[in-house]
């Protein structure tokens, strides 16, 4: 007992120590002054240079300050942020660890505040490590760009022009009205080299961009390539099967949230089997109640999903209300991967393409190697004749069926991830993903893919260009004209029949 | 001469004729408001907004039930039709809008100090007319000829049909293109110099609705009788069989599609100045499909089918988004499941069954 | 023979009804209705239901003290189904069928737009509860949302100050249609006075339901690192704001370099966001949720408690945002007014309506403008909270009258403040202050 209460009085210790390393006035004024009075306060922290003031800042940015031991709470803006960020950053790079520098240079090098400059110049000095000493030399150009000596400020721009970073464009670009004429040459040089590098980076960004829609289109529209494509249904409730998919993926993030928290990061895994299997249940009750009865009449499936898609999105509605549902990122598909400095690509978005491509592989192996697909295709290509041969086709129907929606699902669970999840998501999917699949031409999988990434890197390239209002009406200019020119879409099927 | 109607079919449109310029108009306007009889406003615009309806199903009919292509884009020639007429509506405001300006109150936002090339000569009536008949009809005869030509078909065209009006409804969206954005055109105060919101206006827009759509049946009958209307159908079940005979399909498909989006216009021109409202949203995807729906409902291949459907969806639709509003999308989707099931003649083919079997 | 006698029987079933729904006086039995008209179903229901639900709780609270002038009132809910001319056949249903005394309702501006002619044709009084464009007046509207200046200026204001920021260019970003170009009109206008230049402001528009902000944040990005501060204001409609802030978050675009201000983002939008990469971004609005106060809170509880009674979707995690407020208001004001009438006649309930206050769940006391329709409010200053709520960082001293002819636009300084055509009724007693 005696040692629990030492540990618990140590540990206060502990965690109190580094608060007092902050002046009590200095506190006081943090806590009561306006916030030009905090950022004096904040440059006189990092002047002083001392780590142990970083928790104190790190409560700051939190929005409290301990004033003579009892918490009091502050509005903390952007502004104040940003200096906070900066503050801590500067502290750390005096920090012992090697990692942690590291980080807090890099940080830095996004634009800092001139009050840090000092606590960099300090740290400059007794850097070691070359990475380390890059970064601090060039957040030390930034920062002494305007200030210093001519032959400083030469250097300086030097040491941005070497850099990627869109920071170091918009300082370079400051300086085009620059009196001294030797530096603004400099400066525009330095800036072409950089603009030149950041061009290639936007080309790469834009085809990302475009790759990435062009595997959203391509997820939604498989499971339509399926059930229209292959059985020549109009299945208009695929929206809501997309919107079942994604439901089923903020159930299972809930269930996490609620029973596994430590597991949480682990919740797309089951997902994506759950929400496969939920909008696959969904659609064979469907196939088994509605769609069975009308094969054969294209047009009538229409209406009949219609309704069904109505009544899907007001079973939704009521059940989970009007509002979107939150389905959070785990922590592994945050943030992005940064190929240059200035263009991030999220990683939501590279794990969606990776996560297309596998699906488009497994459902191409399914087609080709199972017996099912053997099927799927020996029905597609004539029913009377597969089921003279014994190909139960009623069954193959329902499991077809029950494939496409199965897709549908995925794609929902892969758009929860980056759009919103409503009642209305499979509504805004549904023209684009039946544009693809009769862009891509009937019952061909190849003819989908290529539709989907060509109308993707179009509207993306289209869209810088333009705008996006005009690139959207472009893009459906083009698909009613490419029709015009090939009826049958970007593969026809090759058959003798003089009826289509 | 061929029959256009039984006998009981004449009494029927007769019925009806009665009904639209005697009984509403009597109720409507004669039975003093403090009468039990009286028919309010409300069901006047209501009447002539379904009417309207009526129209395009009929229309809708003429290429789908008759000539067997199922359009989604025909939303987007009502809205044509609706914007054209409502140009001439917005001109006739005046001065009366919130600026006060001789100008819709969205150019004068805009700082349009004069108006763009396609609003030139909206102020008269006839030109407005004119543009009703003729741009809806350019548009469909331009498109169809193309899509014919390249014998696009089935679920090609219905897709592609889609896809034209959704790009015009983006258009339409802009600001800039001149039509008053996703505001549209609201707030009319005259027609032909006349109050708009006199019960006499309404009752006479609401007759014109009537005529307009007993013409609409009446023409669609004639067609339908005639060789050209045999030929059709004959396409609708086997177009290549029609083109060894020697017919060019093409011709015929492009004059009944041509005509159906010119009285599908006619329709939206009627429409607007009774609800009061034209926006892009009328050329929405989803508005296109419900026309689709009305047709399918009444029974597809019979002219008084899609009438009797546009009734019963629209109708149904005011009276549950009143009753049951949390209820309505249900009971709206179930018919639509219900009727494609169980009945693929729609309820003009129950009504048929019924008949026969009654003595 | 059968389909005569159905033509017949569905004629006179049809009259029947009309005869019957026309009979059916509202004020009859010691009730009186209230129509309600936000769509419950369609794209709109994702923003308007929680309308439909804060107007129904104030009415039952009403009722619970008594009701109005003796009578208790009964809500008349129809559902327009985000589909614009239904609005205006419900409106008209609403004033001269059912024989509505008032009307709560509308979220789009062209819903509005929509009933605007109805309810001027047949004297009806309409509380539109959501911050819009302005550019409008009508004596039978009362709008108890934000006009432009009071929430799209004193933002801007706020970014360019030092505590803002200082912003120095601009990226005016939108969903493309009236509200956003409006504003950002009037943006451009203000931010010119204040001596931004055209390079310096960057506006782009994207089409309903844009779900794809790849692009756009890409160009936002190079705009940003092409001189000075950036801020970027944002008028995106509902729906396309998740994918937008998901984006923005992934991309890691942070507050503390460019700040984004929006003005159609809530506690409700925000609720399917995960918002810890948004932290610090802005939203202007004359309520929030976390405002702190008495009236706030108990305007919670009560929320909480009536959507947890009545099994609303989402009742686990109840938010209030600036639109119920305006509801709330709006309801509570309408029945002042007729207590201060002493009647629930249209012309006579406007004429009350003027110099109206009430204590508002943000702290502040809200007055109805003796002449334009339209609400003072406080405009607050929000940044988004890892937990989805905002953190309030700035405010105006006191409430801001509206003005809903901006002085930016051209030609504006020449309208008059007030609607016309108002009848003058002589209010009893009418205090002046």
């Amino acid at each position: 007992m005696r040692a629990l209460l030492q540990g618990l009085a140590l540990l206060c210790v502990v965690l109190a120590s580094p608060v007092h390393a902050v002046e009590p006035a200095l506190a006081q004024r943090i806590a009561a002054g306006d916030n030009d009075e905090k950022v004096a306060v904040l440059a006189k922290i990092v002047a002083a240079a001392d780590p142990k003031d970083i928790p104190f800042l790190k409560a700051l940015a939190e929005g409290t300050v301990t004033v003579d031991g009892k918490p009091v709470e502050v509005t903390v803006n952007n502004r104040l942020r940003k200096e906070i960020d900066g503050a801590i950053a500067a502290l750390k790079l005096v920090d012992p660890d090697h990692d942690t520098r590291l980080a807090a240079a890099k940080e830095l090098s996004n634009g800092a505040e001139p009050s840090v400059l000092p606590a960099v110049r300090k740290a400059l000095a007794v850097e070691k490590d070359a990475e380390i000493q890059g970064l601090l030399a060039s957040i030390a150009a930034s920062l002494g760009i305007r200030a210093g000596d001519k032959a400083e400020r030469l250097a300086a721009i030097k040491t941005l022009g070497s850099s990627n970073s869109p920071t170091s464009r918009a300082l370079l670009t400051e300086l085009k009205d620059e009196p001294d004429l030797e530096i603004r040459a400099a400066a525009q040089r330095a800036l072409k080299e950089v603009e030149g590098r950041l061009a290639w980076a936007e080309r790469a960004g834009l085809l990302f961009a475009g790759i990435s829609l062009g595997s959203i289109l391509l997820l939604a529209a498989l499971g339509l390539a399926i059930t229209y494509g292959l059985m020549g249904v109009i299945n208009m409730a695929h929206g809501e099967l997309i919107m079942i998919g994604a439901y089923t993926t903020y159930l299972v993030q809930n269930l996490f949230r609620a029973h596994f928290p430590g597991a949480f990061d682990a919740y797309l895994l089951f997902a994506v089997p759950s929400a496969f299997l939920a909008s696959m249940l969904v659609g064979m009750a469907l196939e088994r109640c509605v769609v069975r009865f009308l094969y054969g009449r294209p047009l009538e499936t229409l209406l009949a999903t219609w309704g069904i898609s109505l009544m899907l999105i007001q079973t939704v509605r009521t059940i989970f209300g009007a509002q979107n549902v939150q389905v959070e990122n785990p922590s592994w598909m945050s943030g992005g991967l940064e190929i240059l400095s200035g263009v991030v690509l999220p990683y939501s978005r590279i794990v969606i393409i990776a996560f297309a491509v596998a699906v488009l592989a497994g459902i191409g192996l399914l087609l080709a190697k199972t017996r099912l697909g053997l099927f799927v295709r020996g029905v597609t290509q004539n029913r009377a004749m597969a089921s003279c041969v014994g190909v139960p086709t009623a069954r193959v129907d329902l499991w077809a069926f029950g494939l496409g929606s199965g897709l549908a699902g995925l794609a929902g669970c892969a758009l929860s991830q980056i759009g919103n999840v409503g009642p209305d998501l499979g509504q805004s999917y549904i023209v684009d993903s039946f544009l693809v699949v009769v862009l891509g031409g009937v019952g061909q999988l190849a003819g989908t893919v290529l539709a989907a990434l060509g109308l993707g890197i179009m509207n993306k390239l289209l869209e810088t260009w333009a705008g996006a209002v005009i690139a959207k009406i472009v893009v459906l200019v083009f698909i009613i004209l490419f029709i015009q020119k090939r009826p049958q879409g970007l593969f026809a099927m090759k058959g003798r029949s003089v009826e289509s | 001469m061929t029959r256009y109607f039984t006998p009981r079919g004449w009494t029927m449109l007769i019925a009806c004729a009665v009904v639209v310029f005697a009984v509403f108009p009597v109720l409507n306007l004669v039975v003093p408001e403090t009468s039990a009889f009286h028919l309010s406003a409300f069901w006047v615009t209501l009447f002539g907004k379904i009417m309207c309806y009526a129209i395009v199903a009929v229309a809708m009919d003429l290429i789908w039930g008759y000539a067997g292509i199922l359009s989604l884009g025909h939303g987007l020639f009502f809205a044509l039709g609706g914007y054209a007429f409502g140009m001439y509506l917005m001109r006739q405001i005046g001065a009366d809008g919130q600026y006060r300006m001789n100008m819709p109150d969205f150019m004068v936002f805009l700082d349009w100090k004069t108006f763009p090339w396609h609003w030139t000569g909206s102020e008269h009536f006839w030109w407005a007319v004119f543009l009703v008949l003729v741009v809806p009809g350019l548009l469909a005869f331009v498109f169809g000829y193309f899509a014919f030509r390249s014998r696009v078909k089935g679920v090609y065209f219905s897709i592609i049909t889609q896809a034209l009006t959704f790009a015009a409804m983006l258009l339409f969206f802009r600001n800039n293109t001149g039509f008053g954005g996703n505001n549209g055109f609201t707030d009319f105060k005259r027609i032909l110099d006349i109050p708009i919101t006199t019960p006499e206006t309404r009752m006479a827009l609401f007759a014109i609705t009537g005529a307009a759509l007993i013409g609409t049946l009446l023409l669609g009958r004639f067609i339908v009788t005639s060789k050209f209307g045999r030929v059709l159908s004959a396409i609708r079940d086997a177009e290549t069989r029609v083109m060894f005979c020697g017919y060019d399909t093409v011709h015929y498909k492009l004059f009944v599609w041509t005509l159906s989006a010119v009285l599908c216009a006619i329709a939206g021109a009627l429409y607007v100045p009774q609800v009061g409202i034209i926006n892009p949203s009328e050329m929405s995807p989803a508005n296109s499909i419900e026309i689709a729906i009305w047709v399918a409902v009444g029974g597809r291949g019979t002219l008084a089918g899609p009438i009797l459907g546009a009734f019963l969806v629209n109708g149904g639709k005011s009276v549950f988004t009143q009753y049951f509003p949390e209820f309505w999308l249900y009971l709206l989707g179930l018919v639509f499941i219900l009727v494609t099931l169980f009945l693929p003649a729609g309820v003009a083919g129950l009504l048929d069954k019924w008949k026969r079997k009654s003595p | 023979m059968l389909r005569r006698k159905f033509l017949t029987t569905l004629v006179s079933v049809a009259l029947a009804a009309s005869a019957a729904l026309g009979t059916a006086y509202a004020q009859t039995g010691g009730t009186v209705k209230v129509g309600v008209l936000h769509s419950l179903s369609g794209t709109m229901a994702i923003s308007e239901t929680v309308l439909k639900d804060v107007a129904l709780m104030a009415i039952e609270e009403i009722n619970a003290k008594g009701g109005v002038l003796g009578k208790k009132l009964e809500a008349d809910v129809v559902d327009p189904a985000s589909n614009w001319p239904l609005f205006a056949e419900k409106a008209r249903q609403l004033i001269s069928q059912d024989k509505v005394v008032v009307t709560f309702g509308c979220w789009t501006s062209v819903s509005r737009k929509s009933v605007l002619p109805v309810f001027e044709e047949l004297n009806g009084l309409l509380f539109y509860p959501v911050q819009y464009e302005g550019e409008e007046l009508s004596k039978n509207v009362f709008y108890t949302g934000a006009a432009p200046n009071q929430q799209a200026i004193p933002a801007v204001e706020y970014l360019m100050s030092k505590d803002g920021g200082g912003a120095k260019r601009w990226v005016l970003l939108g969903t493309d249609y009236v509200y956003p170009r409006t504003t950002n009109k009037i943006l451009r206008a203000f931010l010119k006075s204040k001596g931004v230049a055209e390079a310096d402001i960057m506006e782009e528009y994207t089409p309903f339901g844009h779900s794809d902000y790849q692009t756009i944040i890409a160009k936002i990005k190079k705009f940003s690192s092409e001189g000075k501060k950036t801020a970027v204001v944002s008028t995106i409609n509902g729906d396309s704001n998740v994918p937008f802030y998901k984006e923005l978050g992934n991309q890691g675009l942070k507050a503390t370099d460019v700040p984004v201000v929006a003005f159609s983002v809530g506690e409700e939008e925000l609720r399917g966001v995960d918002t810890k990469p948004l932290v610090g971004h802005l939203a202007a609005w004359n309520y929030f949720m976390s405002i702190k106060g008495p009236e706030n809170d108990s305007f919670k509880a009560k929320w909480a408690a009536y959507a947890k009674a009545k099994k609303l979707p989402g009742a686990d995690k109840p938010l209030t945002n600036d639109p119920m407020e305006a509801t709330y208001i709006g309801v509570y004001m309408w029945k002042q007014a007729v207590e201060k009438a002493k009647s629930f006649d249209t012309d006579k309930v406007i004429a009350a309506m003027a110099g109206q206050t009430f204590k508002a769940p943000s702290g502040i006391t809200s007055k109805m403008d003796e002449k334009n329709h339209h609400l003072h409010k406080a405009v607050f200053i929000g940044e988004i909270k890892a937990d989805g709520q905002f953190n309030v960082v700035w405010k105006t001293p006191g409430p801001v009258k509206a003005q809903p002819w901006s002085p930016f636009i051209a030609g504006n300084d020449k309208k008059k403040d007030e609607p016309e055509g108002k009848t003058v009724i002589a209010a009893p007693a009418a205090p002046k202050k």
